[in-house]
């Protein structure tokens, strides 16, 4: 079984890889998520796939042939882990690709490479903000 | 004793939830933050006051007698970088505290930044490797939230590819914590630690470990692996990217060290490669700063070149030059997180971050420039101030070796450094502003930044001054991290002796 699980994670792994290299930015996402399956898998494997039923210990009862619940548990936590952050992935590439246009990786490093626009705490539009007190005051004023 | 060992992630949890449920009420998130910020830096320095005595903390979480349970230990170094982040911590809410016209951005910034102090605060106490995979991923999801704060195409572009390269390098961590399980049965590090050091580790839990270390190599940005950083600390809000710059590379650099002195405490292969990297990561990072002509991209590229530095103190192995790698650490946080503070001020002021358009600060804000003098010249080392005697013990610590090439690589770096900072120098503060002086604004809207910013700049004196006590305390860290014989005890003799 274990052969299985491993050729099927290096398989995974590659196809990840393979994805994440290219220029495309939804498929270097979908690579990462691949990959961390395939990660998954492997994790998973590493316990081996010896006992046959689940390990549930209770105060008077041991299973005869437990399986190990420790990758289990920690890959329990590597998938919900890598959820959330495959989630948060696809919202930042969705603004990135509709609100800004960049679909590709080359895109990517010519926009962040781009001189800082300047007053650069616009981004929290304090300054703009500032403005529009003093015009507020100006208004008042008059 | 055992709530004192958790609180350094309990309290930014708790701080986090309470600003999650205190959402619509924006200013007393900012109270509940800025308390919870001065909680951590004094249980960061009741911890450094008990490592001081020679007390090592630990605890085995959920009642599980290690190696089953999650096993937590706080011993010189720990308590040191908790403290440590509790400053940094502090300096970035009050920065944060700027008055605000989105109050949705700011009031998230408080929640994730404590969430990210967690995370990094659970990295330098655990002894677990899955434990710390876990930690490594809180403070990665804080980061992201945090980098992208405040949106715009640049900090987006940003964003994903910090996103994805440090996915990759978290998965790359998670590979290698399986098979480190494969082979050795075990995430204990203490239980690791004695496997590595008895000699008994099958070649397979070797390489894991190196795959572990290529991981960390990219969350510490060593040479090849560095090219993300430079490529997103620029774009994120200043207060954003001084916590960046001042605690996150530095996670890895603290879980490199906690590994490579736990398992080879001797000098061996993997130093020798460590050497290399580190002497390169030196001179690539401070090069690739030269070529840089905005404030923020300069100093991130020096976050590169500074890492190389604590890289060669762990390389070298000795006993001093562990000790010169844990001082360059306390050093290195509060001087490059203060240098982001300055530039994010001084770009405030000037109107822009790029230096052929910044200008007239020394005429305008002397303090400023005062500030600024401080943490930079120490960054390249210049005596009396902190960053010289981390240098100072390095290159001593290379050349009682016989790595005279590697001192001389740290001192080139040195100058190189004091070249960079000297630009900045006078193309922001020395020359005149492009559109005149009526072009610089002091809005005093930065009050707390300012106040941040001083004390920083207070500690990096002090660090300096004291640095004879500080160095004590370093020197006995690397003795704990050459003999952890708390990690080993929560093994072999589980439940306490």
């Amino acid at each position: 079984m274990e052969w299985l699980a491993a050729l099927t994670a290096g398989g995974l792994a590659g196809i990840g890889m393979w994805l994440l290299l290219d220029r495309n930015l939804i498929r270097v996402v979908l690579g990462v998520a691949i990959l961390g399956n395939a990660i998954n898998l492997g994790v998973l494997t590493s316990g081996r796939f010896s006992g046959s039923e689940a390990a549930f210990v209770t105060a008077t009862s041991v299973p005869p042939d437990p399986a190990n619940p420790l990758p289990q548990a920690l890959v329990l936590t590597a998938i919900v882990i890598g959820f959330g952050l495959f989630a948060f992935a696809l919202a930042v590439l969705k603004s990135v690709r509709e609100s800004h246009g960049i679909t590709t990786t080359d895109r990517v490093t010519e926009v962040t490479e781009q001189e800082a626009p300047d007053d650069e705490e616009v981004g929290l539009q304090v300054h703009q903000d500032d403005a529009d007190r003093h015009h507020d005051y100006e208004e008042v004023k008059r | 004793m055992s709530a004192l060992v958790v609180s350094p992630v309990v309290i930014p949890l708790v701080t986090m939830l309470i600003g999650v449920v205190l959402r619509p009420y924006h200013q007393q998130v900012k109270v509940v933050s800025v308390i919870g910020a001065i909680a951590l830096v004094l249980v960061g320095l009741r911890l450094v006051g008990l490592a001081a005595d020679d007390v090592v903390l630990s605890a085995q979480l959920g009642g599980w007698q290690a190696p089953y349970g999650i096993t937590v230990v706080i011993d010189r170094l720990s308590a040191a970088m908790v403290a440590i982040t509790g400053i940094i911590g502090l300096a970035t809410v009050m920065y944060g505290l700027v008055r605000e016209s989105n109050p949705d951005v700011l009031r998230n910034f408080h929640v994730f930044v404590h969430g990210l102090l967690a995370g990094v605060c659970g990295a330098f106490i655990t002894a677990d490797v899955f434990n710390l995979y876990v930690w490594f991923e809180v403070l990665l999801i804080g980061s992201f939230a945090l980098i992208a704060l405040g949106g715009g195409r640049r900090r987006l572009a940003g964003t994903m590819t910090y996103l994805v390269l440090n996915l990759l390098a978290t998965l790359v961590f998670l590979l290698s914590a399986g098979l480190v399980y494969s082979s050795t049965g075990t995430l204990n590090m203490g239980e690791l630690g004695l496997i590595f050091r008895a000699g008994e580790a099958p070649p397979a839990a070797t390489m894991a470990v190196v795959l572990m270390l290529l991981s960390f190599a990219i969350k510490a940005a060593l040479f090849p692996v560095f090219g993300w950083l430079p490529a997103s600390y620029h774009v994120a809000w200043t207060p954003v990217s001084a916590l960046f710059a001042g605690l996150l590379t530095k996670v890895g650099v603290y879980a490199m060290i906690r590994l490579v002195t736990l398992m080879w405490p001797e000098y061996g292969y993997v130093h020798e490669v460590l050497l290399w990297v580190a002497c390169a990561t030196m001179l690539v990072g401070v090069l690739g700063a030269a070529a840089q002509n905005e404030i923020r991209r300069i100093l991130s590229f020096h976050i590169v070149s500074q890492v190389g530095y604590m890289i060669l103190g762990l390389a070298l192995a000795s006993p001093l030059a562990i000790a010169g790698a844990v001082f360059y650490l306390i050093h290195h946080i509060v001087v490059k997180a203060n240098l982001f503070f300055i530039g994010g001020i001084a770009a405030r002021m000037t109107g822009s971050e790029r230096l052929a358009a910044m200008g007239g600060l020394y005429a305008k804000a002397p303090w400023l420039a005062i500030l600024f003098a401080i943490p930079a010249l120490s960054l390249a080392g210049i005596p009396p101030l902190s960053g010289f005697w981390a240098k100072f013990v390095l290159v001593k610590a290379s050349l009682a070796d016989g790595f005279w090439w590697a001192a001389g690589v740290a001192l080139l770096t040195g100058i190189f450094t004091l070249l960079s900072m000297s630009k900045i120098w006078n193309e922001t503060f020395l020359k005149a502003h492009p559109k005149g002086e009526q072009a610089i604004h002091d809005d005093g809207n930065l009050r707390w930044g300012w106040w941040a910013v001083s004390g920083l700049a207070a500690l990096t004196v002090l660090i300096g001054l004291g640095a004879g006590p500080v160095m004590e305390y370093a020197v006995a860290a690397a003795g704990q991290l050459a003999a952890p014989t708390t990690y080993f005890d929560a093994v072999t003799h589980p439940g306490g002796r």
